[in-house]
């Protein structure tokens, strides 16, 4: 069976027509004076889902997360969640939680305090929740923190101390506002794994925003792309980079070359797109209007340097010349300049230590690719 | 050798505002110390002197012999001292209260406001100083006197058919006070709320905090430093306050800086209160010391 990517796991309740969705965003429109935040927005996010809000700064994806915690209100729309209409509920009786860009730590108070501040807004009696505290400084490695101040902690414990207090109350949903942006690299990449084991053995429906494309491709089972307070694409994280819906959506995520063309033939699956360097013969069943402009993306890797001709030099194939290398350790990067003058780039996997006879600057080779490699884009 | 160099300027520096605390603080206090170890005499100064270098180390030796805590005692055996120190201190507590009653709510607002508002209300808070002290202290005798403002402003909308009493009273000293120290309060509290990152009242909220337990849980403790500093800045100076109980407070009221003004001025008696200086500014080093310890404490949790 083919499918894009390597998917992580068979959970995809959005495909099953009998799945409600958990957390339902209806016609939500957010508006602060004359700035549109959010501009009537339909979204669904299901029940157990590690769902990621992807997109630059002020694309309204911090409104839509607080929105959903109560911070704000919407001009118009409805938010449900679990079957409930909470538009109108305070934040502090909804069943959600966040976890705070700046974590948002007490300081006053110590870490054992802060995790079990929702607990004692609660009337929790005291027994459980030193038990439940104990518990989330186990789940969070934090144990021997117990009696310090936030001031007194790394960054990386803070961020679990958030992360263990979000968490105390069990909420139905956890909401992450960029929960890794304060974190170094290294840390980052640790902890996003951590979050991913943590949300499957918590079972519980994580919304995540960030404006980091690889954070969202590594924790979440889908992610929406936004932009100007819409979603401009929601699906996985492998259809998001395989099969983009669209020109922003492309550019956005990953590196991608952009061939433009004219529709030469469209029919039985296949497209045929006459551009510039290239003659693409593609999969796709849309059949847009022979003679209209069309848009073709592929990635980097997916494109061939070869010094030899391929067996079909008139099918996505183009003779072009070696402008720039950068060699990046796992990859190396080619700049091709294709005959119109256009630079497309290519990227190849350094599987060996060391390469005989490699291409180097300035060289006359030829760039191809397959049938499948790239996908024709619907603006 | 730069080391060197710096080491020697950071010396310099930190000399400064020492040397301007001991002549400008401690040689003051010694001398009014030693003042209030002599005895009255009829003089210029009105006391037996301090020191006669020139009678030598026999006429100093002599000197201390003469030193008695006489005035000292006399404090404590004469009522009228210690009652003025507590009705002092009483007054200083009502009225710090109401000052930081008054001031919380203001700075909160303040701090509320949007950032471009935030310059223009620090300002308005600060402008009552452009004007003297000494002035605007009258002026409240114009409000408050019995055919005053105040009483023909109420007496015009019919809420009292006869004109209350305020000036000359407790409550005259307590609005004075108030008015004229809210600005020491307001500024603290307002630099303490307004460092608050907003993120901390809505963590709160999301963890289950209705906005008013958020405020006593979260906001109020945190601005504790503030308040602190303010009851400090209101209430030293005003157990020692002479101007607003001598313009608006009555013959009976007792302050300790009108006692003191007394016994200076019209019986002539420094070395007297000279003692009741002393006595006063030991009083004020406790709240004072404790303020630092306060400081100190919350530094060393900042840490």
């Amino acid at each position: 069976m083919k499918s894009l990517g390597n998917i992580r796991r068979s959970f995809a309740p959005w495909a099953d027509p009998d799945s409600k969705p958990f957390i339902s965003f209806k016609n939500i429109t957010k508006k602060f004076g004359d700035f549109t935040a959010v501009d009537n927005l339909t979204l669904d996010i299901y029940h157990r889902e590690f769902f990621a809000l992807l997109g630059a700064s002020g694309c309204g994806k911090s409104t839509l997360l607080r929105m959903l915690a109560g911070f704000e209100r919407p001009t118009s729309g409805e938010i449900i969640l679990d079957g409930q209409d909470i538009a109108g509920i305070p934040p502090y009786r909804r069943p959600v939680n966040m976890m705070f860009q700046s974590y948002a730590l007490f300081p006053h108070m110590t870490v054992e305090s802060n995790i079990g501040f929702g607990l004692r807004q609660d009337g929790m009696p005291k027994a459980e929740i030193a038990e439940r505290v104990r518990q989330m400084l186990k789940l969070v490695k934090l144990e021997q923190f117990a009696r310090r101040k936030p001031q007194q902690l790394s960054g990386g414990q803070r961020q679990r101390v958030a992360l263990a207090r979000s968490l105390a109350k069990r909420p139905k949903v956890l909401l992450l506002d960029e929960p890794l942006g304060a974190l170094d690299k290294k840390l980052r990449e640790e902890t996003q794994f951590e979050l991913m084991d943590l949300q499957q053995e918590l079972g519980l429906t994580f919304v995540v925003v960030t404006h980091d494309q690889e954070e969202a491709m590594t924790m979440a089972d889908r992610i929406a792309v936004m932009s100007h307070g819409n979603v401009i694409q929601v699906a996985t994280p492998a259809e998001i980079y395989e099969a983009p819906n669209s020109r922003f959506v492309a550019d956005f995520i990953g590196d991608v070359n952009i061939l433009e063309g004219k529709v030469k033939a469209a029919g039985n699956g296949r497209i045929e797109i006459a551009g510039d360097d290239f003659t693409v013969r593609t999969v796709g069943d849309a059949a847009p209007a022979i003679g209209t402009g069309a848009a073709f993306a592929i990635r980097p890797e997916k494109l061939k340097v070869s010094r030899a001709a391929p067996a079909d030099a008139a099918i996505n194939a183009s003779e072009g010349e070696i402008w720039d290398i950068a060699y990046l350790g796992d990859m190396t990067v080619f700049h091709v300049r294709l005959p119109s003058g256009k630079v497309v780039k290519t990227s190849m996997l350094n599987a060996q230590r060391e390469v005989e006879n490699p291409i180097g600057y300035d060289e006359k080779v030829w760039v191809s690719f397959a049938e499948t490699a790239g996908v024709v884009l619907k603006d | 050798m730069t080391k060197l160099g710096s080491r020697i300027f950071s010396r310099l520096v930190i000399i400064v505002p020492y040397a301007w605390l001991v002549f400008f603080f401690l040689v003051p206090f010694v001398i009014v110390f030693r003042i209030s170890l002599s005895t009255t005499a009829i003089a210029q100064p009105p006391y037996e002197p301090v020191f006669r270098l020139a009678d030598g180390i026999s006429g100093i030796i002599d000197n201390i012999r003469q030193l008695s805590f006489d005035n000292f005692v006399w404090l404590t055996e004469d009522a009228l001292y210690i009652n003025a120190y507590l009705s002092s201190i009483k007054i200083a507590g009502i009225s710090t209260i109401l000052t930081l009653l008054i001031a919380y709510p203001i700075a909160y607002g303040m701090a509320q406001a949007p950032r471009t508002w935030r310059p223009t209300l620090l300002m308005l808070v600060i402008l009552p100083f452009w004007t003297s002290f000494l002035i605007r202290v009258y002026a409240w005798i114009a409000i408050l006197k019995p055919e005053g403002l105040l009483n023909q402003l109420l007496l015009s909308t019919g809420l009292i058919n006869e004109p209350l009493i305020i000036l000359n009273t407790n409550w005259a000293i307590y609005i004075g006070i108030v008015y004229s120290y809210l600005p020491f309060m307001i500024l603290p509290i307002y630099s303490a709320l307004e460092k608050m990152d907003h993120s901390l009242i809505e963590a709160a909220q999301d963890l289950g905090c209705p906005p008013i337990s958020a405020f006593w849980k979260v906001t109020f403790p945190l601005s504790l430093a503030g308040v602190v500093a303010g009851c400090m800045l209101v209430f030293i100076p005003a157990v020692g306050e002479f101007v607003i109980p001598d313009l608006l407070g009555g013959s009976q009221t007792l302050m300790i800086g009108k006692t003191l003004w007394t016994e200076f001025n019209s019986n002539r008696d420094w070395p007297v209160s000279a003692a009741v200086a002393t006595v006063l500014l030991l009083i004020l080093v406790v709240p004072i010391v404790f303020f630092q310890n306060m400081q100190a404490k919350a530094e060393e949790r900042g840490k």
